[in-house]
């Protein structure tokens, strides 16, 4: 069995308000060293298959025909055994 | 006039949209379940408003699976003329026959209000309209993102048939609807099926039926 891990984020060009109204609270509260802040989405995904790369091939075919709109979003993935 | 409006679950303004072109326009309306194909060639598909698949994800990314969307994109390939109205429009950006996605608004609110719209003399839906139209909006997510260059195609095309005349949701270009290259694909988040009853006292959405139809 392996494991997909998935972070989905909005792409560095396209403007984030959910990011931008928690960036926002949390000056509020002071914490004015943080510098920037997005919000994604995580996803996770199990794989029943007889390799690692046959598990990373799947998971990226599912990631760009589905879990991501490449027009505005960016992702990130890892295959792990479990 | 033969008209399919499809119904995918979470759809809300099917029979809204059914019902206004049954009154005003003596069509005859079929609505089409997601998981039904065809292969007639009605006079006009329609994607009505709603939250398909409850908006899980993303809005539209769902329904772009279904039957029904696949027969939809074959008919739109060979020239058929389909309107997406709000989540129709953000279903036809995720199955790629418009270019570009919505944004969640940029102010993270839902925005329910009539705004106006200004129709965009270099494109062919809109080109015939004398002046402004007062039309409902009703989203969350109908911020227009699409990146420089499509822009910079959509405007030299002639493919932006509405801006708003004031921006309430942070749309790129201030655009509130567009159309694909060939003319034949429209999509917009204001709803015009919402203003096309005298009761209500707002008729300006017949017109952008009308426009369409005639087209």
């Amino acid at each position: 069995m392996f494991v997909a891990k998935i972070n989905v984020t909005l792409k560095e060009s396209v403007l984030d308000p959910q990011g931008q109204t928690v960036l926002r609270t949390l000056h509020d509260q002071g914490k004015g060293q943080i510098q920037d802040l997005r919000v994604g989405k995580y996803i996770e995904i199990k794989l029943k298959t007889s390799s690692l790369q046959e598990a990373e091939t799947i998971a990226k075919e599912i990631c760009e025909s589905v879990l991501v709109n490449q027009v505005i979003e960016t992702y990130k993935l890892v295959v792990e055994a479990q | 006039m033969k008209v399919r409006v499809v119904t995918f679950p979470g759809s809300n303004c099917d029979k809204d949209v059914g019902s206004v072109l049954k009154d005003y326009f003596q069509a005859e309306v079929k609505y089409t379940w997601y998981k039904e194909s065809f292969d007639d060639v009605p006079d006009l598909v329609v994607l009505p408003g709603g939250f398909s698949f409850g908006d899980y994800l993303r809005c539209g990314a769902m329904a772009k699976f279904s039957a029904s969307m696949e027969s939809v994109v074959q008919y739109a390939n060979k020239g058929g003329k389909v309107l997406g109205v709000c989540n129709g429009f953000q279903i036809l950006t995720e199955s790629g026959l418009l270019p570009g996605a919505l944004l969640h608004n940029r102010t993270l609110k839902y925005i329910c209000k009539d705004v106006e719209l200004v129709p965009v003399k270099e494109n062919i839906f809109a080109k015939n309209f004398q002046s402004n139209l007062s039309i409902p909006i009703a989203h969350g997510e109908g911020a227009y993102f699409a990146d420089g260059e499509t822009l910079e195609r959509l405007e030299k095309n002639g493919q932006v048939v509405f801006r708003y005349e004031e921006n309430p949701n942070g749309s790129l270009h201030d655009i509130a609807g567009i159309c694909n290259e060939k003319g034949n694909v429209l999509g917009m988040m204001p709803h015009p099926e919402r203003a096309m009853n005298p009761f209500t006292g707002k008729m300006d959405g017949k017109q952008i039926l009308e426009a369409l139809l005639k087209n």
